[in-house]
């Protein structure tokens, strides 16, 4: 197609490690007054790759997120669930040279949104991701294993079946702090050229 | 051969993704790594502004959409390093802080990029999205019809594509308005 000939190639601009503040990838901290914020603490951490396995290095994500009580800290949030003065809920890191990116956050809690009658989200991060080309440009939400919200949440299930296992983290009790933070896997695979269907 | 590895699906941005991507515009106490202005005072080039209105197929502004703008220098060249360049070319703006949830960037006028007419790359998100919007802004005073992508687009569709000049209280300012739905659906391209 004429169009995909002339723009999957367009380079992003490729940020560098001066623009990442030393906390901004640990949501513990970032926000921290006066003690840590409430809520389990984990780690989230992955590969961000092409699709034939290369890691892609200097991808800048950047994630957000409910609090452990599954509130945002928006203005616009209206549920009835306490904010957390020590927590922001927003981070962001490069990938290193193996593709790599690691934050240190809370669990985000269920929330309920209005969307239709007693309508609960899952407990899921935002991620937005700018990698090399355009094509590389992706907005999309990570999920915790075994959640028994996804089968009644619209916005999960409008992803087709054989794909909603790409946005559900892997457990990982090898990459635990070991008496510190569970650890969570999540990878992510790039590629402007085999979208996901969805239509 | 070796099998190929899935692509991550696209999701919705939502509703609260400001405190994070958009923060310094919103209020919000983290710092911003882009903001409105690709471009500061002393960049060569034409000072331009783009302003416009992200409207549903209602009609009615959106409020809670994003839009990113990724352009050439004043001389056809991508600045390819984000840093602290005067002349960055990339910008990023939510539509949830004027009263006319109306954007304006800051930026000076693109050169022309090999064969293309000078343009304005646009990537948007949204709630009602599943994925990334792109399009391009294009120029009313420029010679668009030498630009293959332009002319790859239907004749009676491409106006949806033209920025149109203005000038307000001696400023440059670009009029450029997208539309979701509706008979003056804005053209987005495949990537």
């Amino acid at each position: 197609m004429l169009v995909k000939e002339y723009l999957k190639d367009l380079s992003l601009p490729a940020f560098g490690e001066s623009i990442i503040g030393k906390f901004d990838n640990n949501l513990t901290k970032n926000a921290r007054k006066n003690h840590d914020p409430i809520g389990e603490r984990i780690k989230v951490s992955g590969k961000v790759m092409d699709e034939d396995g290369r890691p892609l290095r200097n991808v800048l994500i950047e994630i957000w997120q409910a609090n452990s009580a599954g509130r945002y800290i928006h203005k616009e949030e209206i549920h009835d669930a306490p904010l957390d003065p020590n927590f922001l809920g927003a981070g962001r890191m490069l990938t290193d040279n193996e593709g790599k990116y690691m934050f240190y956050t809370i669990k985000p809690g269920a929330y309920p949104w209005g969307n239709h009658f007693n309508a609960w989200r899952p407990n899921h991060i935002h991620f937005s991701v700018m990698g090399h080309q355009i094509g590389h440009r992706l907005v999309t939400q990570m999920y915790f294993p075994g959640d028994p919200l996804f089968e009644f949440d619209p916005i999960f299930q409008s992803v087709p079946v054989h794909a909603r296992e790409l946005l559900i983290a892997k457990f990982r009790m090898d990459w635990t702090d070991p008496e510190f933070a569970l650890a969570y896997e999540f990878n992510i695979i790039l590629n402007g050229k085999s979208k996901t269907p969805f239509e | 051969m070796m099998k190929k590895l899935r692509q991550t699906p696209s999701q919705t941005i939502g509703p609260f993704f400001a405190y994070s991507l958009t923060a310094e515009q919103y209020g919000y106490n983290f710092n911003s790594i882009v903001n409105g202005s690709l471009t500061d005072d002393t960049a060569e080039g034409k000072k331009i502004f783009i302003k416009g209105n992200i409207f549903d197929g209602d009609g009615n502004a959106i409020h809670d959409a994003m839009i990113e703008l990724w352009q050439a220098d004043a001389n056809g060249n991508y600045q390819n390093h984000f840093s602290s360049n005067n002349f960055k070319g990339f910008g990023r703006l939510g539509t949830g802080t004027t009263s006319d949830k109306s954007f304006t960037f800051k930026t000076i006028k693109p050169g022309s990029v090999a064969n293309h007419a000078p343009h304005i790359n646009v990537i948007i998100f949204m709630r009602g999205s599943l994925h990334a919007l792109h399009t391009r802004i294009y120029f009313d005073d420029e010679q668009n019809e030498e630009d293959t992508l332009y002319n790859s687009v239907d004749a009676e569709r491409r106006k949806t594509l033209i920025a149109i000049r203005n000038e307000e209280d001696g400023k440059v300012m670009y009029h450029f308005d997208i539309y979701m739905q509706g008979e003056n659906e804005t053209v987005f391209f495949e990537i």
